[in-house]
C-alpha cells in the first residue's frame, strides 16, 4: 500500500491533466462554434478588440525595441569572434520574426490580457453577474468568451506584425548608432533576407497565441472557484497556463513550418 | 403555475434541499422564509435552472423545465439576484434595459433608454442615476436597479431574492408597494425571498417556511401567525427561544 502510493499519486496527476485537457478542448470547441453562430455582439467584439489589441501596444512595442536592440547586439558580439559581424541584419531579422516576435509578444500580451480576462470574467462568476447574463437570455460564452477570444486571434497577427518591425527597428538603431553599420546597407540586408514564409510564419503563430491566451483566460474565469480567492487563483492559473501553450504550441509550430 | 416536487440538492457532503415540495398558482405572490443558509436562494436558483437539482420535478405551467425550450422559458422570467449581481462594465440603464437591446425584444437603444428610465423611477430612483456605473452607486441603490431590471421586459414569472434587505423602511415600503401592484396589475407570479416580517405581510398571498430542507409550513399569510406550528411562531416572532437553533 505505501510502496504503491507514489505511483496512485502520479496516475491521478496524469488523469486529472488528461481530464482538464479534455474539458478546456470541449471548451474550446464551443467557443469556436459560438463565434461562428449568431446572435453576435458586435459591440462586446469591439471593446474586446480595444482593450486586447489596441490597449497591448505600448507593451508589444516596449517589449520588441528592447528586444531587437539586445539581439542585434550580442549576434554583433558573437559573430565578431569569427569576424563575421556583417550577418547581425540578417539574424536580427530572422531571429525577430520567425521567435522573439511571436513568442515575447504572446508571452508579454499573455501576462496582459489572460490575467485581465480570467479576474474579470471571474468577478462576473463570484458576484452572480454569470448567472444573472443566464436569466437575461445570454449565452454567457456568446457573449463573453466569444468577442474576447475572437479579439485576440484577430488582433495579435497585427500586434506580432507591428512588433517584428518595432524590433528590427531596434536592432537597427544599436547597428547603426553604436555599432557604424551603413544605415542602407542595414535596410536593403534585412529586407533581402525575409521572404513570406517567414512573415507568415509569424502571424500564424500570432494568431494561435491570440487565440489560446483569451481561451484560457475565459476558461480559467469561468471555472473560478468562490470569493476573492478562487478569482485570484484562476487569474494565476490562466497566465502560467496561456505562457506554457505559448511556448508548447510555438516549438509545434516551428517544427511545422521550417522542419521540411 | 410553478410546480417543486421532492427537490432535492447537495453540494458535496452538505445537503441543502432533502425533498422540497412547493405549489405556486398562476398570478400570486409567493413568499419564502427561512433562516439564513437553509437553502432559499438555492431553491429559486432550481426553478431557473441555474443550479441542476439531484433529484425531483419543476413543472411550470404543468410541463417539466428540463424538456421546455430554454430561451422561450428564460424570456419569462425576471429575477432580481441577492447580492443585485449588476454588470460593472455596463451603465445603469443599460444594465435595466439589457433584455430590450438583445434577442426577440429588441428595440432601438433611444426606446430602451425611455423604457429603463421610467423603470428606475419606479423603483425610486432619478434619471442621472442611468449614466453612471453600478459601483458608484449604494448597495441599496444598486438593490433597486436589480429590481428595476428584473420587471423591465415584464415577464410572467418575477423572483425575488431578498428585494429590500439594505433598504431604508421608507424605500421599503416603495418597493413592496411595487411588487403588489405587478402581481395585482401585470397578473404576474411572485415568488420572493425575504428576512422582512413587514414585507412578508405586505406582499405575500402565501407564505412557506423552509428550514431543515423541507417546506416546514404553507398557507395563506392570514393565517401565519395562528397556524401553531412552533417553528412558524418562533421565525415570525423573532425569538431566540424556540425548537430552531440560534446557531447552525
Ligand atoms: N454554488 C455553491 N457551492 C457550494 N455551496 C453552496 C453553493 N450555493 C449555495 N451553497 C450552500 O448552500 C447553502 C444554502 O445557500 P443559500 O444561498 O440558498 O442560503 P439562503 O437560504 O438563501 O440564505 P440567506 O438567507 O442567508 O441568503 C449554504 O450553506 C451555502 O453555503
Ligand atoms: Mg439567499
Amino acid at each position: 500500500m505505501g510502496l504503491l502510493s507514489p505511483i496512485a499519486a502520479l496516475g491521478r496527476a496524469v488523469l486529472s491533466g488528461l481530464a482538464w485537457i479534455g474539458r478546456l478542448s470541449i471548451f474550446a470547441a464551443q467557443t469556436v462554434r459560438h463565434i461562428f453562430t449568431p446572435p453576435w455582439y458586435p459591440r462586446e467584439l469591439g471593446h474586446a478588440l480595444l482593450a486586447i489589441g489596441w490597449l497591448s501596444l505600448p507593451v508589444v512595442g516596449m517589449t520588441a525595441i528592447f528586444t531587437g536592440a539586445a539581439l542585434a547586439l550580442q549576434i554583433y558580439i558573437g559573430s565578431a569572434r569569427f569576424s563575421a559581424e556583417a550577418v547581425v541584419p540578417q539574424i536580427t531579422a530572422i531571429g525577430m520574426v520567425r521567435e522573439l516576435g511571436p513568442v515575447l509578444c504572446g508571452l508579454m500580451v499573455a501576462a496582459r490580457v489572460a490575467s485581465s480576462v480570467a479576474a474579470e470574467i471571474g468577478t462576473m462568476k463570484v458576484t452572480e453577474q454569470i448567472d444573472a447574463l443566464v436569466t437575461l437570455s445570454t449565452h454567457p460564452m456568446k457573449y463573453l468568451t466569444a468577442p474576447r477570444v475572437l479579439a485576440a486571434t484577430l488582433s495579435m497577427p497585427l500586434l506580432v506584425a507591428i512588433g517584428d518591425i518595432i524590433g528590427i527597428m531596434g536592432g537597427y538603431l544599436v547597428a547603426t548608432q553604436r555599432l557604424d553599420f551603413n544605415a542602407s546597407t542595414y535596410i536593403t540586408n534585412t529586407v533581402n533576407i525575409l521572404d513570406a514564409g517567414d512573415i507568415l510564419s509569424g502571424i500564424v503563430k500570432g494568431a494561435v497565441f491570440g487565440f489560446l491566451i483569451a481561451l484560457m483566460g475565459c476558461y480559467q474565469g469561468m471555472q473560478s472557484g468562490r470569493g476573492a480567492q478562487g478569482v485570484g487563483r484562476a487569474t494565476k492559473t490562466a497566465v502560467v497556463a496561456a505562457s506554457v501553450l505559448i511556448l508548447a504550441s510555438n516549438y509545434l509550430l516551428t517544427e511545422v513550418f521550417f522542419s521540411a | 403555475m410553478i410546480e417543486l416536487q421532492d427537490i432535492h440538492k447537495s453540494f458535496g457532503p452538505k445537503q441543502i434541499l432533502r425533498g422540497v415540495d412547493l405549489t405556486i398558482p398562476k398570478g400570486e405572490s409567493m413568499v419564502i422564509i427561512g433562516g439564513s443558509g437553509t437553502g432559499k436562494s438555492v431553491t429559486l436558483k432550481c426553478v431557473l435552472g441555474l443550479i441542476r437539482p439531484d433529484r425531483g420535478r419543476i413543472l411550470v405551467d404543468g410541463t417539466d423545465v428540463e424538456q421546455q425550450d430554454r430561451d422561450d422559458f428564460l424570456a419569462r422570467f425576471g429575477m432580481l439576484f441577492q447580492g443585485a449581481a449588476l454588470f460593472d462594465s455596463l451603465h445603469v440603464w443599460e444594465n435595466v434595459a439589457f433584455r430590450l437591446m438583445r434577442g426577440k425584444l429588441k428595440r432601438p437603444r433611444a426606446e430602451a433608454r425611455e423604457i429603463a428610465i421610467e423603470k428606475l423611477r419606479r423603483v425610486g430612483l432619478t434619471p442621472d442615476v442611468a449614466d453612471q456605473y453600478p459601483a458608484e452607486l449604494s448597495g441599496g441603490m444598486q438593490k433597486r436597479v436589480g429590481l428595476a431590471r428584473a420587471i423591465a421586459a415584464e415577464p410572467e414569472i418575477i423572483f425575488f431574492d431578498e428585494p429590500t434587505t439594505g433598504l431604508d423602511p421608507i424605500m421599503s415600503g416603495v418597493i413592496n408597494d411595487l411588487i403588489r401592484e405587478i402581481v395585482v396589475e401585470m397578473g404576474a407570479t411572485a415568488m420572493t425571498i425575504t428576512h422582512d416580517m413587514t414585507s412578508v405581510r405586505a406582499i405575500a398571498d402565501k407564505v412557506a417556511m423552509l428550514h431543515g430542507g423541507k417546506i416546514r409550513w404553507s398557507g395563506p399569510v392570514s393565517e401565519m401567525d395562528s397556524c401553531g406550528d412552533p417553528y412558524v411562531t418562533q421565525f415570525v416572532s423573532g425569538s431566540a427561544e424556540g425548537p430552531i437553533e440560534a446557531v447552525r
